[in-house]
Order: structure tokens, then sequence, then C-alpha cells
């Protein structure tokens, strides 16, 4: 089954029983993601499986939590901005949770913070990340539809104001307490936090089940602001809500791995290329199966033929970035 | 029937829509017309929930538009407004369909499907069904957005500067439309419109507004005179009967 076939059926509608061109695109997608996780567990396996089927698992585990947690935020946040340039990081979230963890050492201390488990901590400014974000970006994006340009220059600002706070605060704290810290904000795709991921999955699990719940509404949140309302959305109510999980879902990446600007961008956009469809259906399978495959199919690249010279986030951002630039220019040419 | 009552907005200091009092009648075409920054659109807005107001409440059948669960509203009055982005692609059925999702809940039965094939043959859009949004004519994509509203099946019908950017020949094509849609589906149709003469040819009653207060309103026979006229939008207006229909002139 080639790409082309596909491009002709879709040309030529059916009438037999034959899925949809976004169903094949999705199946396609989930079949190369299993390959390439089964790839992933058993490419150059040298030495004990019961070693390396643990080790390669949780390997996975984050990165496919990681990738979900991406690519729905970031379609999510397209959704109720109305845009598909607009990504959660470019908006600043990710820099507010670094900045939410960093202000939590400095105002507590180390002592205090390690008192408290992993698990504890990070549900704690999970829950602080929801509060600010739904606060924070419903009054930027829960009334009148607001000009593109002012939301991107909000989002930059937002993002430079929080990383700066952040940085202000590593530069007071006692050097101990900025060495413990820091450990904290050295997450990457080689090193992520393991003692986070079952709770992880779980907020995972929470947020996509409150998702799921209010999942109708996300196909006519496409059709903008006014629109949606006179469909009868209650519209704040519903984009506190995706606010919210849309925290949730980047405090999950952010904590496990790091601050990812661009990957959103990316897979979300060549989910709607490749899906061709406004339906969140399509688009969200989508997207995350993308996500996916770069990300597990990425490490193994970084691991195997980079043997571990340089680091998948750069890769990725590097494509991402191509992207966003891509996108914008694009954007402004067809205004 | 929509009662407005005391309805006041303001934007910082500058008001924009002053304590409106207003009942609009059950049935029929209503148009408010007036000058520029008269508050018409920020009105219509106000009067479909689609902006909180400062003052003043404003009931759809006796249901207060701000308390009233949005859902429930939807199944009473819809409102197009005058810009229609489209974040997506959409085909004209897509866009139609949607009209149904007050009742479906973006699981269409085959009885919303009904609503929507009558909606697309109404509109004499069926060819165009699966044609995609971007692909068509201003006119046609407005035509698309007027059989959404009408698939959402509301009493109350409002409809912000319909004619904007249409040409003569849709402009009529739309305003006639309007008009059946009054006279034949038993609907009430408000809208703001900028031409005079489309309101004062097929409306039933008109609403003038100026500096964010209701000026006059009546049937358009009360409202086209050449004194309300200058008073409304300072000029020099005289009107004049072509076969039955008051006229405005003002180009001279």
């Amino acid at each position: 089954m080639s790409l082309e076939s596909l491009a002709i059926t879709n040309r030529v509608p059916q009438k037999t029983l034959s899925l949809s061109r976004p169903a094949k695109i999705t199946l396609l997608l989930s079949l190369f993601v299993a390959l390439t996780i089964f790839a992933f567990m058993t490419v150059d396996v040298k030495g004990n499986w019961d070693f390396v089927i643990p080790f390669r698992g949780t390997k996975i585990a984050a990165m496919a939590l990681v990738g979900y947690a991406i690519a729905v935020s970031t379609v999510l946040f397209q959704t109720i901005t109305n845009n598909r340039i607009l990504t959660p990081s470019v908006m600043g979230f990710d820099a507010m949770y670094v900045l939410i963890q960093t202000a939590l050492v400095f105002l507590l201390g180390t002592q205090r913070m390690m008192a408290l488990s992993p698990q504890l901590r990070f549900v704690i400014e999970v829950v602080l990340m929801v509060s600010f974000a739904a606060l924070l970006y419903r009054w930027l994006f829960g009334g009148p539809r607001r000009s593109l340009h002012l939301l991107v220059l909000c989002g930059l600002i937002f993002g430079v104001l929080f990383r700066s706070l952040a940085s202000f605060m590593q530069r007071i704290i006692d050097p101990n307490e900025f060495a413990v810290l820091q450990d904290m904000l050295f997450a990457s795709f080689n090193s992520f936090d393991r003692d986070l991921l079952v709770v992880s999955v779980v907020l995972v699990f929470a947020a996509s089940a409150v998702a799921w719940r209010i999942r109708h509404t996300f196909d006519v949140l496409t059709l903008g602001r006014e629109t949606a309302i006179s469909l009868g959305v209650d519209y704040r109510r519903v984009v506190s809500i995706i606010l919210a999980v849309i925290a949730i879902l980047v405090s999950v990446s952010t904590a496990l791995v790091g601050p990812v600007t661009f990957f959103g961008l990316l897979v979300a956009n060549m989910a709607y290329q490749l899906t061709d469809t406004y339906k969140h259906r399509w688009n969200l399978p989508c997207a995350a199966a993308l996500s996916l495959l770069f990300l597990i199919g990425g490490q193994m690249v970084v691991e195997r033929v980079f043997s571990f010279n340089t680091s998948l986030s750069i890769i990725v951002e590097f494509l991402g970035g191509l992207m966003f630039i891509i996108l914008l220019v694009r954007g402004v040419a067809s205004r | 029937m929509i009662d407005v009552k005391g309805v006041t907005k303001a934007y910082d200091q500058k008001i924009v829509v002053n304590n409106v009092c207003l009942q609009l009648p059950v049935g029929g075409v209503t148009s408010i017309i007036g000058p520029n920054g008269a508050g018409k659109s920020t009105l219509l807005s106000m009067i479909s929930r689609l902006l909180p107001m400062d003052a003043g409440t404003v009931t759809v059948d006796g249901l207060d538009v701000t308390k009233t669960p949005s859902d429930v509203l939807a199944r009473r009055l819809s409102i197009l407004r005058q810009d229609n982005h489209l974040g997506s692609r959409l085909t004209v059925r897509d866009l139609v369909t949607f009209g149904r999702y007050p009742y479906s809940k973006g699981r269409p039965t085959a009885e919303d499907m009904e609503h929507v094939r009558k909606a697309l043959d109404y509109l004499n859009l069926e060819d165009l069904a699966d044609r995609f949004l971007d692909e068509l004519s201003g006119g046609q994509r407005q035509r698309a957005f007027v059989a959404m509203v009408l698939c959402q099946d509301t009493d109350y019908v409002l409809l912000d500067e319909p004619l904007n950017n249409l040409d003569l020949k849709h402009a009529v094509a739309m305003m006639k439309l309007l008009r059946r849609t009054a006279d034949q589906l038993g609907k009430t149709v408000v809208l703001v419109l900028h031409d005079i003469n489309f309101a004062s040819c097929y409306s039933d009653y008109i609403v003038a507004m100026k500096h964010g207060q209701v000026a006059y309103q009546g049937t358009p026979e009360e409202i086209m005179r050449p004194e309300i006229m200058r008073h409304l939008y300072e000029v020099d207006v005289t009107v004049q009967n072509v076969n039955g229909q008051h006229i405005a002139l003002y180009y001279a």
C-alpha cells in the first residue's frame, strides 16, 4: 500500500466498503510505530534479555508518553487558538513549568523539597502549573479573538519573562541548592527522570480521560469562538478545561525530558497535511503516532548511527524550527 | 420574543451601547440600521451572548441569554457574524453539518443528515456540497454559512451584515432568501444592514440606532422619511416612492 494509491482512492470516492484516507494513514502510521518499537527493543542486543527488556522498555515508555503528550497538547492548543503556528511551547508553557520548579526550590529550599517524595513534588508542581496556566492563558484565549501577531509576541515575551525570572532565582540561591535544582532541570531523552514515570502515566491518563469526555467539542472549536458559541459550546468552560489538560501534558513532558520547543509544531502540522481533514478523531491519533515514530526512531538513529554523538532534541528542534519558519512565511504570504 | 432591557456596553470609558430597551417582534424580518459606530453589531453580539454586557438583560422567549446554558439557547437562536475565518479546510457539507451540532453533539443521525440535505437544497448548494470552502467565491461561501445557520433550525436567526462583500446580484438573492425564510419557514430574522434601501424593501420592521441608542423604530414607511434619515446619517436625503417602495436618494 503506497501513498500514491492512497491519493488515488481519495480522488475517486468509492462506494465499496473501503477505509477513508485518514483512517488508512492512521493505520499505516500505527503499523510503523509498532515496527519501530519492535526494532528499538531488539536491534543490536548484546547480553542479558532480563536487563535489556526493562531498560529499553522504560525508555520507550518515557518516549511514548512524552511523544503523546507533546502531540496531543499541541493539536488541542492549535484548536483552541484557531491557528496552526502557535504551540504551547511557543506561548511559554514549558518556560512556566521551569519557573515553577525553580520558584519552589527558591521559596522552600532544597531541604524541604527533598523531604517530599519526587512524585509528590511533581504533583504539587503540576497543580501549580495548571492553576497558573488556566489563569494566565484563559485571559489571553478565553475572550474575543486577538491578532496572531499579538499572540506570538505575548508568547515570546512570556517565555523570556519566565526564563529570566527562573535564571534570576537560580543565580541568587545557594550553590548547593542550585546543584540539586540543576539535577532536576537537566532532563533529556537519554537521562529522563525514572521516578516520575509512573505518576506521569497516571496524570496523562487522567488528562486524557477529561479530554475524552469533551471530545465532541474539538471539531466545533475549529470554527472559531463565535461560531462555537452560536452552536451551543460553553466556550469559557471548555477552553479552561482544555487549557488545564494542556498544562498537565506539558508539565509531564517537560518534567521527563525538558523543554522541546518546535517538535509539537512539526508533528501536528504533518498530521494535518497527511489526514487533510479537520476531524480530531484522525488528527489526534495521527499526530501522536508521528510523534512516537520520530522520537523512538530518532533515538534509535542517535544511539546506533551517531553513537550518542548528537542529541535527539537538536535534530528534532532543527526540523521543527524549519517548519515554524516555513509556516510563518507561508501564512504571511497567503494573507 | 427578544426582549432587551437597559443593555449597556462600554469599552474603557467609551459607551458603545447606552441603556437600550427594545422588543423585537416575533416573525418577519427586522433590520437594524444606523451610521458606523452606532452600536448595531455590538447590540446584536450581546443579544446572541457572544459579548458580555455591562448592564441590563436580554431574554429570548423568557430565557435570559447570559444565564441559560449555551446549548439550550443554541436550539432557539443562531447568529452569523460578518467575517468567518476558518482555521481548517472544510467542505460545504461539513460546515452545514455543524449546524446540527446543538442536536447531534457531533454524531449526526439520519434525521440530522436530512436537515443538512434540506438546507443545501434550500440554498441551491447541492452541486457545491463536496467542494472545499476556500475554493468558493465570497457569495457562495456566504450562502454556505447561511445554510449552516438554517440547518441549526432555530426560531430566531440573527445576521450581522450578511450583505458584506456581496455584489448586487448576490445581495438581492440573499435578501430574497431571508425574506423567504421568514415567510415560508416562519422564522424571526434579525439583521444588521448598512444599505437602507435593502432594509426598506425587505423588512417588516426597522430599528434605527445612533450613538449607542435606539433613535427610531417602526415599519419601513414610518422610518424612511427625509427628516429621520437626515438626523441619522447627517446628510441630505430625499425619499421617493418607487413602485410602492420607499427609496432613499442620498447620492447628490
